[in-house]
């Protein structure tokens, strides 16, 4: 079934306070990202730097690829290659079972939540828990992340206390932020010490060195992926930079973007396995080469997950995370679902005022509103806009190709529509009308006081 | 020089008195302007739907109507933008394209940078607003956006400043999108009306009596909603503030 983001968006904005709240919140991320991005005079520099580094890799992708699992090889971490969420998955599974792992730590990953991961392994009797503090709250609700950076952005604290208090036995009706934090913290301790084995998603894969880079705030990787002997790291093919020094530039721009923050708290290198232990890279490809392929869209493959654009988007900020329905939400998820299904997907290029705000908040320059405006002519092509405005475009071009029939219908509309009874020109149809008045019809067009002016008849 | 002027559809239909100021303007610094009676529609609606053939046909058209004149002038900056930015995909190539697209211009852009006047003989004595409309602001670069890290600078004040008497409220978001977004404004109408409402309510807080700016479109979804909802505002396109035709 086809997903409408404009039904959702309406229901999510019913809730006035809610959404304005929900606008707030995101608003004050994109505003401490400007002051950092502001506090740099190279800023538009480090832009183009990190733009061309992206398409420059993705434009030798396959040679990267292969100099990482060489060089990540050598240093003991074993290399797999999955072709889709299916094989990745079972890749996963495999290597926790024979590694007999009962229970998974696990740190932010957008990767495994598109190939929906957590419910495959707990499926198979795997115990997956979130490590991040947000996506640990909105995997207790059972509810997937509505923000790539800020899972539990749609939730107020006292959300996140009721919830608290249901799995972690928290006091009823206390939602102090410190309060709930140290209880989760007192809770996802004893996950750290007891689980079989960690998974991570990854930042950048460095080809030059073969290891990975996984950028947190809270060091959740770190403990999960220091305690167990098997350290599981699923990345998508368009994770690799070439070498250790361009990774300065993505981290500058990275932490700035998505938090405002000068840099993420911790920024870990894991460059092969802990003592006795294993290290394992699944290296994903799951619809991205077709992406690939095409050069209006292989800019989306530049994405470094910031969420920026998320920040910045008037409709995002009003529509919440929910109204996207895909695992990536916002003008980056826009593009990229839509590649992926556009069937399904066809209503996101159309969640979008084109204000080209999210093109030029990117830090790595992915052409988002272009993306997002070429996108309508695939949904055209493919026969997926509703008839009735496909059919009315049509009428209107014919209509634009006769100026003096145009000239005769402009003429008929101003003269008849004041005439009209407010409850007909304001009737279910007239979706303008529905919050806000129409213009005046004047009496007379331009072109009627230009030529009267001229002297033309 | 002859300038091809070159009004919007629905300018041309709904405001005359806009687009008359639009003449004037250019008029009233002894410009050379026609007005070719053809035209219609740049297909802007079309293309933002993903209509490409319907695009390209009235790109076609736009071409032949206007490809002859020095300079093609519009009083609105996504039109422009449409030409400047999205008509490639259909004419690139074509005689007569490369230098139509290079020397169309949005009506304030097209005096600040061609015909640089040093006076404008108007004065209007209020607070006013300036909206910086998405396709005029990020894609024309008309002023400095928020998102990047470059010098502030904004043509759209900078001709507002030759004005007597005019002075700008402070807006706490100056460049969000409105929410107007062509078939947007229908298509996702609560987002539509949600992203106007809080522009208008930035411009109350900001106290601003007047919101103004280079797209008639933006201001037509704004005043819709401010004369639903009875604010104390109103808007005006900005060669109105220019022509001296508002006080």
């Amino acid at each position: 079934m086809s997903h409408n983001h404009s039904e959702l968006a309406d229901k999510f904005a019913s809730n006035v306070e809610r959404m304005k709240w929900h606008d707030k919140a995101l608003w004050f991320v994109r505003v401490k990202r400007d002051n950092q991005a502001k506090s740099l005079d190279e800023w538009e520099e480090l832009r183009n730097t990190a733009d061309k580094i992206k398409s420059h890799t993705l434009a030798h992708l396959d040679e990267y690829l292969e100099q990482f699992e060489k060089n990540a090889l050598a240093r003991g971490i074993r290399v797999h290659w999955a072709k889709d969420a299916k094989e990745h998955n079972e890749i996963v599974l495999d290597l926790l079972r024979s590694h007999n792992a009962k229970m998974i730590v696990k740190s932010k990953s957008m990767l495994t939540e598109e190939c929906h991961l957590n419910p495959y392994l707990e499926e198979h009797g795997i115990e997956v828990v979130d490590t991040d503090l947000g996506e640990r709250i909105v995997q207790l609700r059972n509810e997937p992340p509505s923000h790539i950076v800020l899972p539990a952005i749609h939730l107020k604290k006292e959300d996140v206390g009721t919830t608290f208090e249901k799995f972690l036995n928290t006091q009823k009706g206390n939602s102090d932020p410190t309060y709930l934090t140290r209880a989760a913290r007192a809770h996802l301790r004893e996950k750290f010490v007891s689980a079989d084995a960690a998974m991570t998603g990854v930042n950048f894969a460095i080809a030059e060195t073969g290891g990975i880079v996984v950028c947190t705030n809270e060091g959740n990787a770190d403990l999960g992926a220091s305690l167990p002997k098997l350290h599981i790291a699923c990345m998508g093919i368009e994770k690799i930079i070439p070498r250790l020094k361009d990774l300065s530039i993505f981290t500058r721009l990275l932490a700035r973007s998505a938090t405002g923050q000068p840099v993420t708290t911790y920024t870990s290198h894991y460059h092969g396995a802990v003592e006795g232990g294993e290290m394992h890279v699944v290296i994903v490809d799951n619809g991205r080469t077709k992406i690939l392929a095409d050069k209006r869209y292989v800019k989306s493959l530049q994405c470094i997950r910031c969420g920026a654009c998320l920040n910045t988007c008037p409709i995002y900020r009003r529509s919440g995370g929910y109204s996207y329905g895909y695992v990536i939400p916002g003008p980056i998820g826009s593009t990229l679902a839509p590649s992926r299904d556009l069937k399904k997907y066809y209503s996101l290029p159309f969640a979008c005022s084109l204000c080209f705000s999210c093109s030029n908040v990117c830090p790595v320059k992915v052409d988002l509103a272009d993306q997002l405006y070429l996108k309508r002519q695939d949904v055209v092509d493919a026969g997926y806009l509703s008839p009735v405005k496909h059919n009315a475009l049509k009428m209107a071009t014919w209509l634009m190709c006769r100026p003096k029939l145009m000239d005769f219908a402009g003429f008929m509309a101003r003269k008849m529509v004041p005439l009209l009874p407010r409850a007909l020109v304001y009737s279910k149809f007239n979706l303008w009308g529905k919050n806000r008045e129409l213009p005046p019809f004047p009496k007379n067009s331009f072109k009627e006081l230009y030529k009267a002016k001229k002297g033309i008849k | 020089m002859k300038i091809g002027l070159f009004i919007p559809c629905f300018m041309n239909e709904l405001y005359p008195e806009a687009s008359m100021a639009t003449l004037k303007v250019l008029e009233n610094l002894g410009l050379d302007v026609e007005y070719p009676l053809e035209q219609t529609c740049c297909g802007q609606a079309q293309a933002n739907t993903g209509c490409a053939k319907e695009t390209a046909v009235l790109a076609e058209r736009f071409l032949k109507i206007f490809k002859d004149y020095d300079y093609i002038v519009a009083p609105s900056g996504s039109c422009v933008s449409m030409v400047r930015h999205n008509y490639a995909q259909f004419l690139e190539g074509r005689d007569g394209f490369e230098r139509m697209r290079s020397h169309t211009f949005e009506l304030i852009e097209f005096l600040h940078d061609v015909i640089k006047p040093t006076s404008m003989n108007a004065s209007f004595a209020h607070k006013v607003g300036i909206h910086n409309s998405c396709h005029a602001h990020r894609e024309l670069g008309m002023a400095s956006m928020s998102e990047k890290n470059v010098p502030e600078f904004s043509k759209i004040k900078n001709l507002l400043d030759k004005v007597e008497g005019i002075s700008y409220s402070e807006l706490t978001r100056k460049d969000e999108c409105c929410g107007f977004g062509g078939t947007f404004s229908v298509s996702e109408e609560a987002m539509s009306v949600a992203m106007g409402r809080a522009r208008l309510q930035d411009h109350l807080d900001a106290g601003s009596e007047y919101i103004t700016g280079v797209d008639m479109s933006c201001l037509m979804h704004m005043q819709g909603v401010i004369d639903r909802e009875k604010m104390p505002l109103k808007t005006i396109y900005i060669a109105q503030i220019l022509a001296g035709d508002a006080q």
